[in-house]
């Protein structure tokens, strides 16, 4: 009697909780869809209609390329747009030099520069986890402190600081270690200053968290098995704090490939970075579908290594487990 | 013969007085801001023998150890390490190796290449270094695991590799923070007797700081007890045990009972005391005490005898009622509240499997022991 009276109420259970573990499953999935629908307007729709523009051909009308898909058109309507659609705009890529040399300085400068910032970092982040945990927090503020200004407005003090008569000649030449104002301003130094000086609060988040979790005792354990300090940050610190390395590496170079302002601003109107010829190609050649092309192409060189090596560091992961 | 010897039967340098100290804390002080760790201490640790320094946490006995290491520097006072000052030699110059409560292993190497690390910072050649990697993986039973990296193994496999790792380099002092720490029980008691194989196949100086007493006693030939940064009594394991020189040492280790009391009467083998609460207990061994001294007369619970008639030849008996039993099995605890109030805790080995004579709950119960049977302390 007991268990009879036990099965109905376990079995009334069961039918009231379908519904809330159906509504459940619901919310879970509704948390894994928001990102992906993110993903699909902000990201995946924009770059569908860059595609779509820089298989069409320039045209002096509004919008300033041709076909146009109208959906008003019709089923024919359509297919007949597809059908004017080509690669030519690509094709136009490879027979100027022009767009090959922006592409090449774009990496040497974002590479060079991406160094130049790990260089930078690493120290102050080093220095950074191994400041007493009170004052942190602190230091973590100051690094990001600069973000709460503009961007663009950070770059042209950098005009007033480099240029000939600019603060940084004045000190100089006061104190006697120039005769000579330095010509910075407008070279690739300046460039490299500016990008070093904007991203390194990129590389630094990243290398500071993987520094600061690393387990001080290490360092002593190696020091204990005869290694002087030097070595062990080699031996020890440095290829632990590599997850660090290769995200801030990535978070700076990524961006700085495509750099427009800086070069810019700051590198004279003789720097040939391919974020600048996509904007001249936009702004001053109206050329919506040649930019369009310059953009994919631009997208396809940054992603396919960044796949590649993502799918190595996965399959090396693996292993080590 | 009456002895609280070490274990160990030939092996009690710390009475000879002609042998050399090897391992010498001279008046050593470390302060850290305006907490004093380490205060005024001296202490000495002879050659190949098995040290263990026991306290509860914040004693001062990591602090120590790490000094040994190199990794602190004391703030007054020498170490010394066969006759060598410690003092400014950077950590990774001297000749003791530590292992790590953590085990510290470089979790982006091997097993194998873990253990190498110390080797190859001294430029052993390779071949050596793929001999003494060999060696070490079988000493402590880890060759199938030689390819594994850190994070593939068990806590018990991790401690194996640590330790290892810091005897690879045959050390002249192999240093161990907490090194069972991190193990279950039952790993943690073969762990200890291999650790103990081990110093003795190695012939190294081992020393370890622990905060089990059980621990300590297994495995140490002397131990020091700390407490706030000074020693209370370096001895061995019995005499800790045995004959603890403070109330402190007394109450550290194992349990005890406490009798606080003034020396009634002085005889020539034997001392009168009698307690606070009224009981008249003679003992034996109380020679440097006074007639009318404060003192405690403290004694183990296994040396109490408990039962429900007085013993006719007993010294001392004390009469009083069954508080608590608790049956453990291998023994059974009593706990005897005394008609003046004292509670008496005793036990008694379960040699036979059935008792003639079981006491329970709310009995009236004798306890009864030797004159010799426990210590009298001024401190």
């Amino acid at each position: 009697m007991t268990n009879i009276a036990a099965a109905a109420c376990s079995s009334a259970e069961t039918a009231a909780q379908l519904p809330t573990r159906l509504a459940k499953g619901f919310v879970d999935r509704l948390v894994i869809i928001i990102p992906y629908l993110w993903l699909l307007f902000f990201f995946l729709v924009p770059f569908i209609i860059v595609f779509k523009i820089s298989l069409s051909q320039t045209a002096i009308s509004m919008p300033p390329y041709t076909p146009v898909l109208d959906f008003g058109d019709g089923i024919s309507g359509l297919f007949a747009g597809f059908r004017e659609l080509n690669f030519d705009n690509y094709t136009w890529l490879t027979q100027d030099a022009l767009y090959f040399n922006a592409y090449v300085t774009s990496l040497i400068i974002a590479g060079i520069s991406t160094v130049l910032t790990l260089i930078v970092g690493y120290p102050i982040a080093y220095g950074m986890a191994r400041a007493p945990a009170t004052i942190r927090p602190t230091l973590l503020m100051l690094v990001i402190l600069p973000f709460w200004t503009s961007f663009l407005i950070r770059v042209y003090a950098w005009i007033g600081i480099l240029k000939p008569e600019g603060l940084l000649n004045q000190v100089l030449l006061a104190t006697g270690l120039i005769s000579q104002p330095l010509v910075i301003l407008n070279t690739y130094t300046a460039i490299f200053i500016g990008i070093v000086y904007s991203y390194l609060p990129f590389m630094v988040l990243p290398l500071y968290s993987s520094l600061e979790k690393m387990d001080y005792s290490l360092i002593e354990a190696a020091q204990d098995l005869g290694c002087p300090p030097i070595g062990a940050f080699w031996k020890i610190t440095f290829p632990l704090s590599l997850p660090g390395v290769i995200a801030g590496c990535l978070l700076v170079f990524i961006p700085a490939v495509g750099e427009f302002v800086i070069p810019d601003l700051l590198g004279g109107s003789q720097t040939l970075m391919i974020g600048k010829t996509l904007w001249n190609e936009f702004f001053a050649n109206r050329d919506w579908p040649v930019s369009s092309a310059v953009a994919v192409i631009l997208l396809l060189v940054l992603t396919v290594p960044i796949m590649f090596f993502q799918q190595a560091q996965a399959k090396a992961q693996e292993q080590g487990k | 013969m009456k002895s609280l010897g070490s274990i160990r039967r030939d092996f009690a340098p710390w009475n000879d007085p002609s042998a050399k100290p090897y391992i010498q804390f001279d008046k050593v002080t470390k302060k850290f801001g305006d907490f004093t760790a380490v205060n005024n201490l001296s202490l000495t640790i002879f050659e190949r023998e098995f040290f263990a320094l026991l306290g509860a946490s914040g004693c001062g006995k990591s602090t120590l150890l790490r000094m040994l290491a190199g990794f602190e520097e004391p703030t007054a006072g020498r170490i010394l390490l066969d006759g060598q000052d410690l003092r400014g030699i950077p950590p990774y110059k001297r000749p003791v190796n530590m292992m790590f409560q953590s085990y510290a292993l470089f979790p982006h190497m091997t097993v194998e290449k873990n253990i190498a690390f110390g080797l190859k910072q001294e430029g052993m050649p390779a071949p050596d270094i793929e001999k003494r990697v060999a060696e070490m993986l079988r000493l402590v039973k880890l060759e199938q695991f030689a390819k594994r990296k850190p994070h593939q193994l068990s806590g018990g496999q991790r401690q194996r590799v640590a330790l290892a790792r810091s005897v690879a380099k045959r050390p002249k002092v192999l240093l161990l923070d907490e090194p069972l720490g991190a193990l279950d029980k039952k790993l943690r008691e073969e762990t200890q007797f291999e650790l103990m194989d081990l110093q003795q196949e190695l012939g190294l100086t081992f020393v370890v700081v622990t905060h089990d007493q059980e621990e300590a006693m297994t495995m140490a030939d002397r131990i020091a007890i700390m407490d706030k940064g000074e020693v209370m009594q370096v001895a061995t394991p019995a005499e800790i045990y045995e004959a603890p020189t403070s109330r402190f040492v007394a109450h550290f280790v194992g349990n005890v009972n406490m009798f606080e009391g003034k020396v009634a009467e002085r005889a020539a083998n034997t001392t009168r005391i009698t307690g606070a609460t009224g009981a008249q207990i003679v003992v034996e061994n109380a020679a440097d005490t006074a007639k009318g001294a404060d003192i405690v007369f403290a004694i183990r619970p296994e040396k109490i005898k408990v039962s429900s008639r007085k013993p006719a030849d007993a010294v001392n008996a004390l009469e009083g009622e069954v508080y608590d039993v608790a049956y453990l099995g291998d023994m059974t605890v009593y706990h005897i509240k005394l008609d003046d109030g004292q509670m008496v805790r005793a036990s008694a080995l379960n040699a036979a499997r059935v008792s003639e004579d079981p006491l329970t709950w709310n009995d009236r119960a004798w306890v009864s022991f030797r004159p010799d049977a426990g210590v009298v302390l001024t401190r």
